[in-house]
Formats: C-alpha cells, structure tokens, sequence
C-alpha cells in the first residue's frame, strides 16, 4: 500500500480533520489506490524541465495606492458562528501566556 | 402578444435564450411571464431532475432569465458550493461575474446543484442529493455542474453558468446533450467564486446552442481589478458562417482511441469529423503522445495540492456552521470533520500529503514539470492545426451509484477533458449525436484566446449535424 494509516492520520491532523476509525480505514485504502494511481509522473524524467505553476505568462499587476470602501463590520461578522464586540469569537487557543 | 407565444405555452425546452431575448425586445412576451414559463417548468420537473438548491423568485432583472452553479457567490443569497461546511452562507457581495450578469439584465431563477466544492464528475458528491439527466434520470447530468447543465437541457433554465476546474463544465454539457465552453484560464473572474484549484478554475456557459455561447460569454468575459490572473479579452463574435472552409483540424490519436472510450461515442465523431471535411475543414491525425497519458495524473496531484491550501480557510470562525469544542483546535476539527464530505476530505488529504516534507518534489514538483510538457506538447500542435477535436467523455451518461463507491473509475471521466485544462486553453463541447439514446459530447480545443473561432467552428457543426438538444422522452 502507497500509504500507511498512520500516514493517513498524519496528514489528517496537518489539514485539520478528525477521522473516525472507519474513516481511517476506508481513506487508507482509497488514497493508497490513488497515490498508486498518480505516481505515474514519476515514470518521466524532467530534471531540465522548469516546473509550471500557472498557465498565462503573467507580469505583476501594479495598482494605485487608493483607499476604497470596505465592508461594514456588521456584514463582515454576519456569517460567523460567535461574534463578540466587533471580533470573531472562538473557544481558547490552549496555550497558556505567562505574565 | 406573438401568436402562440403567451407564457403558458412557451415551450421553454426548445427556447434559445436568443430567441428568449428576441421575445423579450419585441414586447411579445413580458419578462413575469418568461419567468413563470421557467418556474412552471421547474414545478413540473425539479422534483425529479433535483436541478435547483434553491430558487430566488424575487430577483431583480428585465432580461433573459439565468441559472447560476452553487459556487458562485451571489449577494443575499445563500451559497454552498453544494457542501454542509457552507450550509446558511449568505455572502455579503456579489461574486464578479454575478454583478456582470445583473449588469446585463439578466435575472437570476435559482442556484443550481453541484459536487461538493465542484469535486466530482457526477454532482452525486453534493451534500443535498444528486441531480438527474433529463434524458434518462436514473442516470447522472455529470458534474461538477450537473446542476446547470440538467438545468438548461430540462427546459429549466434559458441559459446556466458552471466553472470548470477538470471538465466540470465540458463534461456535463457533453452527457445532457447541451454546449458547454471552458473558456482560456484568465478570460473571466474568478472573485467571488468558491475556490477549487485556483490555477484551474474557470467559469463559463452552459447554454442550448453556440451563438447562445457567444452571447454569454460576451457578458462575463473581461479584466477585472479584483482578479489579478484576469486579462483583456479579445471581443467576441457571434458566429454566423456555416462553412470551415481553411480551417485546419488536428485528431489527436490519443484522445480519440483512449481505453474507454465507448464505441458510439467513437462514431459520433467520426461521423462529425466526415462533416466537418465536407464543410471545407481538412483534417490530419496528430499525437499528445504524454498529455493524455500523464494528464490525469498530473491533474489529481495538482489539483488536491491547491485545494488542500483552498479548503483551510473552513474552519468554523468566519462562516458555515460550527461544533462545538472545547479547545479551538478541537472545534475546527469537529467543524472540518462534520462539514467536509468524503470527496473533499480525500482531497485535502491526498494534497496534504503531496505537499508535505518529504514527498513535495516527488508529487507537486514532479506533476509541475508534467505541466509543462503538457502545455508544449500542445503549443508545438497548435503551429499546424487551428483546432483540435476529440470526444468531451469517454461514455455517454452512466448511471447514478454506477461509480460512487470509487473514486478513480470516477476520475477517469475527465480524462480527455483535463489535458487541455493543464494547458490553459479554451474548451467547447458540443452535441454530436447520440449513442444507445444518450447524447456523445465532441470537444474542440484552442490556443489560448481563440473562443471566437472555437465558437465559428462549433457552430458550423452544430448546423451541419442538426443535433435535437430536446431530450427525447420530453418531446
């Protein structure tokens, strides 16, 4: 198998996601198969080959420093789950600062 | 009132929105009418179809009527890109091409259905259901944006906007028997769109016929100072010639005699390209010797990487639901794993992965260099054909749960899409007849910019074949 399942809860935890058992076991299986699958562009060998990370050759965009409406506070914490004295809210951090 | 033409009777499953727009200018029908024809046809079909997440009946708009793919965000009017983690998003603007469509008139009848963060070929990965093909419902639309495509070949819209990041609108408009254009990468805004894969994602038309193409895409094509990828846009032309006389075809053998390419999907293009050289047109077989077999590859690398850093930003602060935890990490956690369905949790992973410690140059460096070869492999083609033909999908629609349970038969449905994607370049599927009752979708690709002449030439076909867009069952 391309990838353990401790390699599958590694990268879970990277990304932010709590797996279940099951889920654990079913993704190894299916991102074993697929990382199979894409190793295929090893096969080619490109070392003279620039790599390619956008599709336009593009210059950077220049723009005049001008100072534009923004959104309203209150629409800006519209959607947010808790909001508290124009901040989003959220449980603690876990960490601890000394004083 | 046009004879025969009050809203009761409009038949909006034939209606171009040209002749919509034609209807409309000439006072024989009002836009409330044009309207409820849609919604009556929505009423009569929805329920089975599954085109709709929602429909906004008091929108603005004296022009055409439109559908707009869940992903692009509309103010005041939830979007979810079809995901639980977006469930109650209600943006507070309007996303550019949405602005560009309210700009023009065109009035928005509802939000149609999409894999979850246009993830999949199918719209089954959509948290709320999937959509059904107009022509046989026990079978899927395609996806990402079934929703928009099932929408416009069920009558129930004039026209849709989808985006396509691996074919998610090509395909869908090649198995609902319609037109579908991914236009050249950087042709139109992408502010205001859920994001995907940001070196991929295009928005485009869905649409019944080409010039219906050409009109919208004339509306949402243009620089925009929000997206720095956007460019000047050459201006667009509606088609009107019927001949290709000059023009230079390439075949790819590559894409035209894949594994899996079903033998009445072959036929059907022969059977267009025998058109096509009758219209003028000369046409050679050429090779994408590494495209097509590195493509998909090199797009299932790629394509996770930049969702993985994309889908981050979900996490339960800003908008979408939240669980409840006890330490932040733990909420969005808990967020993450209740709001992510399976399709967007492999692919977070599978681009965690590759771009990790370790395996970074293996995958994502590798799979860039592919890149590359594919966008050569194409450009050197483009010195001695004007455009290249193939099939859109390798099947006509397959049937709902057919390849649910696995994600790389999936996959493979975007296969002869997902090359020219890499590259950049503009793609137009259009109907070129069916195969066991199921429409076959052909594909013409371009260089960069050249739209105008992908829509000349798609409509010199579309003419030539005389292809029914109304699904059979429906007529």
């Amino acid at each position: 198998m391309a990838i353990s399942r401790d390699e599958v809860l590694h990268v879970a935890a990277l990304a932010r996601l709590e797996l279940s058992d099951e889920e654990a076991d079913r993704f190894t299986e299916q991102l074993g198969a697929i990382l199979e699958a894409v190793s295929k562009v090893s096969e080619l060998d490109l070392g003279d080959v620039e790599p390619l990370s956008h599709p336009l050759d593009l210059v950077n965009v220049w723009a005049d420093d001008e100072p534009r409406p923004s959104l309203p506070l209150e629409a800006a914490l519209g959607n947010a789950g808790e909001d508290e004295d124009g901040h989003f809210r959220v449980p603690p951090t876990g960490m601890t600062r000394e004083s | 009132m046009g004879g025969g033409l009050v809203g009761a009777t409009l038949d909006t499953l034939r209606l171009t929105a040209e002749e919509a727009m034609g209807l409309l200018e000439r006072g024989e029908v009002s836009r409330a009418e044009l309207r409820a024809a849609y919604y009556d046809a929505v009423a009569a079909r929805d329920a089975e179809l599954h085109c709709y997440l929602r429909l906004t009946e008091d929108a603005e708009g004296e022009g055409v009527p439109i559908a707009l793919k869940d992903v692009i965000g509309t103010e005041g009017v939830e979007t979810t890109a079809g995901s639980r983690i977006l469930e109650g998003y209600v943006p507070v603007f309007d996303s550019t091409v949405a602005a560009r469509c309210k700009e023009a008139g065109l009035s928005l009848l509802g939000k149609t259905n999409t894999d979850e963060f246009a993830m999949g070929s199918s719209t089954e990965n959509s948290a709320f259901g999937p959509s059904r093909n107009p022509w046989d419902p026990t079978r899927v639309p395609g996806g990402s944006g079934g929703g928009s495509a099932a929408a416009v070949a069920g009558g129930l819209a004039p026209w849709a906007l989808g985006s396509d990041t691996g074919g998610s609108i090509k395909q869908p408009a090649s198995l609902c028997g319609i037109v579908g254009l991914r236009p050249t990468y950087g042709t139109v805004s992408r502010y205001g769109i859920v994001a995907f894969a940001s070196s991929l994602d295009q928005v485009g038309p869905t649409t019944k016929t080409v010039r219906d193409c050409a009109l919208l895409y004339g509306v949402i094509a243009g620089r925009d100072p929000c997206d720095s990828t956007t460019v000047d846009v050459p201006p667009v032309e509606v088609p009107d010639a019927e001949h290709l006389k000059g023009l230079r075809i390439g075949v790819p053998r590559e894409l035209n005699e894949a594994d899996g390419i079903e033998r009445g999907v072959a036929d059907s293009v022969a059977r267009a390209i025998e058109l096509a050289e009758g219209l003028g047109a000369s046409v050679e077989q050429c090779s994408l010797p590494r495209s097509v077999e590195y493509g998909l590859a090199c797009y299932y690398i790629i394509a996770p990487a930049e969702a993985s850093s994309n889908l981050a930003r979900y996490d339960g602060v800003r908008y979408g639901p939240r669980e409840a935890g006890g330490s932040f990490d733990e909420m969005v956690e808990r967020t993450r794993d209740a709001g992510f369905g399976d399709e967007p949790k492999r692919r977070i992973m599978l681009g965690a992965y590759a771009l990790s410690t370790g395996y970074y140059e293996a995958y994502y460096g590798q799979a860039q260099r592919v890149r590359r070869v594919i966008a050569e492999e194409h450009a050197a083609l483009f010195e001695r054909y004007d455009v290249l033909l193939s099939p859109t999908s390798p099947t006509v629609a397959f049937l709902i749960g057919e390849k649910a349970a696995n994600p790389l038969a999936m996959y493979l449905s975007d296969v002869l899409t997902i090359p020219a994607n890499m590259a950049g370049l503009p793609g137009l599927s259009i109907p070129c007849g069916l195969s066991e009752g199921l429409p076959v979708g052909l594909q013409l690709v371009g260089p960069q910019f050249s739209e105008n002449l992908l829509f000349r030439t798609g409509h010199a076909l579309e003419r030539a074949l005389g292809f029914d867009y109304v699904p059979e069952r429906l007529r």
